[in-house]
């Protein structure tokens, strides 16, 4: 009679199951490679590369807020597009108030103007969330067919009272002296204001991230996200709460449409309606309600579109559909996909 | 006779009814009733809408779920058409082929988004449509070999559709018996049948699920309905509806281009002609089309002489300007969601 022991088995995540928690992570550096291969020529490639972190990030920065205010309150806002043309229009006018400065020489003198600039559209979009929020999102807690609606209708309403006060055309403003031209990186040229979106979207991505995690707000924000109910029953009020990160989004929204509109150095009333597109791509593929996918998504779709308009002009657009396609095949709720308690 | 034809879903509402049959007998005799090309192309129009708005109210009345891609469906029809009569020639046969090929392109499509996007939430739809159909308007610009780009397509229709044919010289209460008048009564005639078919497809067991489905997906789901199922079906039944609406609009106006058939104020004017008419009827449909596209043709003049007459004061001309109509429109449609979400049908029947 043979005994046959028991072993106790230790059971971790295997490689490939490990492989398939950081998947995610690895997407956007996987696709530069697959990026370079397809380009070829490196300095070409960095120039590229580099546009399209400025690219991902800015949308990042308008896609942020709208993913958190779905994730808190289950509100989808269509209206966001109308916060990132109103703080152009916001930020250009300033800008072309302090045109003694922005057309300065001096470094310090440009870079007080466009912040002064941004200052005032977030405050501006920021005031414009709070209005939008009592007044056209409120009534409709709970119902998405009729939010889709309403924030629909508010957007078209945006976008008239932008030509209203702005009239109809098309505003072109050029970028202040020191943040035109480029750095020459060995052969690869990378203009300065992309190295400035950069900077300010990762800073912006870090300092979100450690409110969200380090903080007693952040704590909160996320509580609701998982369970909103709970954290009204402890003694929190989550509409007030909700508030706060409706404006914060939308002046957040209000930051990325001044920054592109320099990026474009033109702006029009339905820049915010036409960049709604990537915005909502970058959302669904980061999985509604997740930051952390939002960032991931911004990046791949915005390293996409420059090495497709670099490779085939006519397919960036496109490609990006395809790629939000092929991300919902492989996981139907986006890469983060929020866990709701309910 | 009328039961079976209305497939047993009465206007419920005697007003409504008297507006329906005015309707009705107005767009039957438009050409006898108002002469003239101005009022024929409205009339036109407005049973092309008909049928664009009542297909899409299948979607967000009957179904509950949002999509932004109408228009591309609405383009897709169009297209077929005028791209078959450019390359086979100004034949009836080339009409078939253009709406066989468009409609089954628009199935296709339809069936694609709708088993990737509706598998999760309804929401999802909204913005995966969006994102789908600005891509697909975006094509359509660049491809100009094909779709003529920003431009369009201008061809021939069959002989017997233009202005140059004459079936009589007979002339009815003093209108030539002519081509275009054969062309408006080829729209009126699929537009009515179209509605009536999507009349009986919402009042069959299919369609009474669907509405299981709006109220309570959870529940209809237990009963052991298919949502996603039902909700994909419903979706290309709408696409394919579209199309047929944009094959007729292709005939009729003889051009096909971006601004017609796919652009974002199209599908703007549909929701506002669902959600005045009235969501979840069919007879909303007709009401909202009717009302709108008849304010889209006589309102703008209206606001030019308002705009005329408060020139001097500050702001309020712009807000009144002409160019500055979807502002006001905006403001009605939000209104409307929230103090009306029934829209005018609605309210007729809740009245009675």
């Amino acid at each position: 009679m043979s005994e046959t022991a028991i072993r106790p088995r230790l059971v971790g995540p295997t490689a490939m199951e490990r492989l398939g928690k950081a998947a995610p992570l690895l997407l956007a550096p996987v696709l530069a490679l697959v990026g370079l291969v397809a380009v070829g020529d490196p300095s070409v490639w960095l120039t590229l590369t580099v546009a399209g972190l400025a690219m991902g990030l800015m949308i990042f920065i308008m896609a942020s807020g709208l993913t958190v205010v779905f994730g808190l309150m289950d509100v989808i806002n269509f209206g966001h597009g109308a916060f990132v043309s109103v703080g152009a229009f916001v930020g250009f006018t300033v800008l072309a108030w302090l045109s003694g400065w922005t057309q300065n020489p001096a470094v310090v003198l440009n870079l007080a103007a466009v912040f002064l600039a941004i200052l005032a559209s977030m405050a501006v979009t920021g005031a414009l969330g709070l209005a939008f929020e009592r007044v056209i999102v409120k009534p409709v807690y709970g119902h998405h067919l009729k939010q889709i609606l309403v924030t629909m209708g508010g957007l078209i309403v945006a976008q008239q009272l932008i030509h209203v006060v702005w009239g109809p055309d098309a505003i072109h403003v050029a970028r202040p002296p020191s943040l035109q031209g480029s750095f020459i990186v060995g052969e690869a040229a990378i203009e300065k204001y992309r190295m400035l979106a950069v900077a300010i979207g990762l800073v912006l991505f870090l300092a979100m991230r450690h409110v969200l995690r380090a903080t007693k707000l952040g704590l909160l924000v996320r509580a609701g996200v998982e369970n909103g109910e709970m954290v009204e029953a402890l003694g929190y009020r989550i509409n007030r709460l909700f508030l706060l990160v409706f404006m914060a989004g939308s002046a957040l929204a209000g930051l990325g449409g001044i920054m592109w509109g320099l990026y474009q150095e033109t702006i029009t009333a339905h820049m915010g309606s036409e960049i709604m597109v990537l915005v909502f791509v970058v959302v669904i593929i980061g999985g509604l309600g997740s930051i952390e996918g939002c960032f991931i998504g911004a990046l791949l779709v915005g390293l996409l579109a420059n090495y497709m308009a670099f490779l085939a002009p006519k397919a960036a657009l496109v490609s990006t559909i395809a790629l939000m396609v092929a991300i919902l095949m492989w996981r139907p709720q986006g890469l983060y996909p929020v866990v709701k308690a309910k | 006779m009328i039961d079976t034809l209305l497939s047993g879903d009465r206007p419920q509402s005697r007003t409504l009814a008297l507006l329906l049959i005015a309707i009705g007998l107005c767009l039957a005799f438009a050409p006898f009733l108002f002469p003239g090309t101005k009022p024929l192309d409205t009339a036109a129009r407005i049973c092309i809408f008909i049928v664009l708005v009542a297909s899409y109210d299948l979607l967000l009345g009957y179904t509950g779920i949002v999509s932004f891609a109408h228009t591309m469906f609405f383009g897709i029809g169009a297209y077929g058409v005028a791209l078959a009569l450019g390359s086979l020639g100004a034949s009836f046969v080339a009409i078939l082929v253009g709406v066989l090929a468009g409609t089954a392109l628009s199935c296709a499509l339809a069936l694609a988004i709708g088993l990737f996007s509706l598998r999760v939430k309804a929401i999802f739809f909204a913005m995966v449509t969006l994102a789908v159909a600005s891509a697909f308007a975006v094509l359509v610009s660049q491809l100009s070999s094909i779709t003529g780009g920003e431009d369009g397509l201008t061809y021939r229709i069959p002989r017997e559709l233009t202005p140059a044919f004459r079936l009589t010289d007979l002339r009815l209460f003093d209108v030539r018996i002519d081509g275009r008048l054969l062309a408006y009564y080829l729209v009126f005639l699929c537009a009515l049948v179209l509605f009536l078919v999507m009349l009986r497809i919402v009042n069959s067991p299919f369609g009474t699920t669907l509405k299981a489905v709006r109220d309570n997906a959870f529940r209809a789901e237990a009963i052991g309905y298919r949502v996603v199922l039902y909700r994909t079906t419903a979706t290309v039944l709408s696409a394919a509806m579209a199309s047929l609406a944009g094959a007729l609009l292709a005939i009729w106006i003889r051009y096909t281009g971006p601004a017609t058939t796919l652009s974002m104020e199209i599908m703007i004017d549909i929701l506002l002609m669902v959600v005045i008419g009235g969501m979840g009827t069919m007879y909303g449909a007709v009401i909202g089309a009717s009302l709108f596209i008849l304010a889209q043709t006589y309102l703008q003049s209206l606001m030019a002489s308002a705009e005329a007459a408060t020139r001097g004061l500050p702001l309020l001309p712009d807000l009144v300007a002409p160019e500055r109509w979807l502002l006001w429109l905006g403001t009605l449609f939000i209104l409307s969601v929230y103090f009306f979400p029934d829209g005018i049908v609605g309210r007729l029947r809740n009245r009675g």
